[in-house]
């Protein structure tokens, strides 16, 4: 067993290289991911050791990175699209939406599209404009695409390869104010398999879901909320699109109370989605109506107030009072 | 017109031109020389008297050292980032001030130099970097649009903008700004042919500082970026990104052609990048120093420096009172940031619309109700 500690960034990064080791048809596309190894250096040494024509640095286009990796998909290369940051996505959203997530259908099997579209999202870095979005909940509405978000270091390490490895389009989230946070991989493990959510976390009183940077909160208010003798069961999503929402139906038949936060708006929100399921399929053992906690339904505040826009340990353990007042 | 037909005529190439990561520089229109010599162009003459002159200085003084002290404050953690314009003062300089009080300008996140010349206070500048607001001034009473980030994107409404007073007969034309990496966005080809389309009165000002953050613009193009523009169908020029007096007179015609109906025109500056892409790049993982180095040699202010010295233009004194001034601009600034407070939490749900909604009012009354409720607790 050989086990690092590695941050989400590196994890990445080296998830990243044995990919491209792995598969010769492995092909990084990017803005700034060369020499730069991109703004979060996700792409660090790579195009060093890999050679300029694995790790591009592209145009500074968008819907060119990804109408090209459509293509280069046709020709059995397998791009792998960094977004610099998510509000960049969006020049390539018409590409992404109407083009990759259409084609494996519309040729009827005959052109898989195995593209990764890696987005480092969310806010929390006292950033600009355009830099802190959670844009999940488009891609997760169209059909076609697969969507996850990674919270952990080795979720990262082999995340990044099952999803590169994986024959259809996945917009892979990287929740960068995470990317620093340390955690043990062991390089030799069998992965849990990519779209399956997990229990990170045991608890009775209520189910709090979560996926990407809130996955630490959550469970900051599940330690928080047991010093107060409240037992919290954490569920990491994982998975945004497809949803994997056994487990969740399991742990709420148990608890009778869930507790969905993300940071993106709440309104049509994957919390809206969750909430909708859950009903359906726990109505009789719920005990109080499925709560969201995630961002106001307002463009993404200026850096100076995204703490009170941002949900955190308090209104996760606010909206915990509130289920359990039901 | 014939001041915006491309010239043949060679001028000196700035030194280090002939470097080899820089192309040649022929078309180059040039007014001062990077040794402060005054020269001639034969399409582009510029008549500024000696007090214009000191004026340009003390614009390109102020603009450095308004620069110098934001990335001062970024590193003190006074602002969260900072995009310095080091190196660029005089493209920004120059084109800000070949506008009329009437046109409109089209900025990208860079353009500090040009919110100074439309009076834009550096405070409202400031607090965008500061992160306590996302817009920042008034963009109809500066004439200077807000801030635009998502690359090119301003470069079409810039152009609709120029529509609309074409539609109104106005006698004004607008300014859109990019970078040589915006060139490359599908959008910037859009206002282009749209532009070209229409005739709107437009001029595209795009700065090549030779990078978009890491990436070197032969990334973007195989040709000077400024031969483009005939593709579209309308003039392009380069003019020397470091040379005021150039950069005036070559915006200066182009948005006298803009409002005299003869359509667009696209100028490529071309400068560098003197500083990171912003505070948080780190430079030295893709450029040699020695490039830095070639370009210090054209700097934009000791060349007008030179000149206006050894002309007799502008004496010691002056040069001593321009830089007490921006000391004391540097002051106010400091002093403004510092003091400056930040936003109450309610205002992120004021102005998401015209007419408010009832789920925003609920949203707004919730999360009032939800902050009162740590009243006391230090929070
Ligand atoms: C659509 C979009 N993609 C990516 C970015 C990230 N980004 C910010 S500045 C920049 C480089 C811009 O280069 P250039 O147009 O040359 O302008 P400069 O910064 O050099 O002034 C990039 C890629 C962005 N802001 N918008
Ligand atoms: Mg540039």
């Amino acid at each position: 067993m050989s086990t690092e500690t590695l941050t989400i960034g590196k994890a990445l990064n080296l998830g990243l290289r044995k990919a491209m080791e792995d598969d010769a048809k492995v092909v990084l596309m990017g803005e700034d991911i060369g020499k730069l190894g991109g703004v979060f250096r996700i792409t660090d040494g790579l195009q060093k050791d890999f050679g300029d024509d694995r790790v591009v640095d592209t145009p500074l286009a968008e819907a060119g990175i990804l109408g090209t990796a459509v293509g280069l998909a046709m020709r059995g290369y397998r791009p792998v699209c960094e977004i610099q940051f998510d509000g960049f996505v969006f020049p390539a959203y018409n590409q992404i939406v109407t083009q990759v997530a259409k084609i494996h259908a519309r040729s009827r099997g005959r052109l898989p599209m195995p593209i990764v579209i890696r987005i480092p999202f969310g806010g929390g870095i006292g950033a600009v404009e355009h830099h802190s979005e959670s844009p999940e909940a488009y891609f997760a509405h169209t059909a076609g695409l697969k969507v996850v978000a990674v919270s952990t270091p080795p979720d990262a390490y082999w995340g990044i390869q099952q999803a590169i490895a994986h024959p259809d389009p996945i917009v892979f989230l990287e929740p960068k104010r995470r990317y620093w946070e340390k955690g043990q991989v062991d390089v030799d493990a069998t992965p849990d398999p990519l779209f399956a959510s997990r229990v990170v976390r045991g608890g009775d009183d209520v189910t709090v879901l979560a996926y990407g940077p809130m996955v630490k909160t959550a469970l900051q208010a599940a330690q928080a909320a047991a010093e107060e003798g409240r037992s919290l069961e954490v569920i990491d999503l994982r998975t945004v699109s497809p949803l994997d929402l056994a487990p969740v139906f399991d742990s709420v038949r148990r608890t009778g109370r869930c507790v969905v936060v993300h940071e993106a708006p709440v309104t049509l929100g994957l919390g809206s989605e969750i909430a909708a399921r859950v009903t359906e399929e726990c109505f009789h053992s719920l005990e109080a109506p499925v709560l969201r906690v995630g961002g106001y339904d307002t463009p993404y505040p200026p850096s100076k107030l995204e703490e009170e826009y941002l949900p955190d340990l308090d209104r996760v353990l606010d909206a915990v009072d509130r289920s359990l007042g039901f | 017109m014939s001041t915006l037909s491309q010239t043949t005529e060679v001028v000196d190439p700035v030194p280090g031109a002939g470097a080899p990561h820089l192309p040649g520089q022929p078309d180059l229109v040039q007014l001062l020389t990077p040794e402060g010599e005054r020269v001639e162009h034969p399409d582009y003459s510029l008549d500024v008297s000696d007090e214009e002159l000191r004026q340009l200085y003390r614009d390109l003084a102020l603009v450095r050292r308004w620069d110098v002290e934001a990335t001062a404050l970024q590193r003190q953690g006074e602002l969260g980032i900072w995009a310095s314009l080091l190196g660029q003062e005089a493209a920004q300089v120059g084109a800000g001030r070949a506008l009329a009080a009437d046109d409109m300008a089209f900025p990208t996140y860079r353009e500090h130099g040009v919110a100074w010349t439309r009076g834009v206070d550096p405070l409202h500048v400031m607090s965008l970097f500061r992160g306590v607001d996302q817009g920042g001034w008034d963009p109809v009473a500066t004439h200077f649009n807000l801030y635009t980030v998502v690359i090119g994107a301003q470069t079409l409404h810039a152009t609709g903008y120029a529509m609309g007073l074409q539609r109104d007969g106005a006698e004004s034309a607008t300014l859109a700004f990019l970078g040589d990496g915006a060139t490359s966005q599908g959008e910037v080809n859009e206002a282009m042919i749209w532009a070209a389309t229409f005739s709107a009165p437009v001029a595209f000002f795009c700065q090549n500082n030779q990078y978009a953050i890491s990436v070197p613009i032969e990334r973007q193009s195989r040709v000077p970026l400024y031969q483009r523009a005939a593709g579209f169908g309308f003039p392009g020029v380069r003019v020397d990104g470091n040379d005021v007096l150039a950069v005036l007179a070559v915006t200066r015609a182009a948005l006298a052609a803009a409002r005299e109906g003869q359509g667009p025109t696209f100028i490529e500056a071309f400068t560098y990048r003197m500083g990171a892409h912003t505070t948080s790049d780190d430079p030295t993982r893709y450029r040699l120093a020695s490039e830095l180095e070639e370009w210090k040699l054209r700097d934009p202010i000791a060349r007008l420096k030179a000149h206006l010295s050894r002309s007799g233009i502008a004496d010691a004194g002056f040069f001593a009172s321009v830089d007490a001034e921006g000391d004391e601009l540097a002051a106010r600034i400091r002093r403004g940031t510092l003091e400056m407070a930040d936003p109450a939490g309610t205002e992120i749900f004021d102005h998401v619309y015209a007419e408010q909604t009832p789920e925003l009012v609920r949203q707004r009354e919730e999360f009032v109700a939800y902050h009162a409720g740590f009243e006391g607790e230090g929070h």
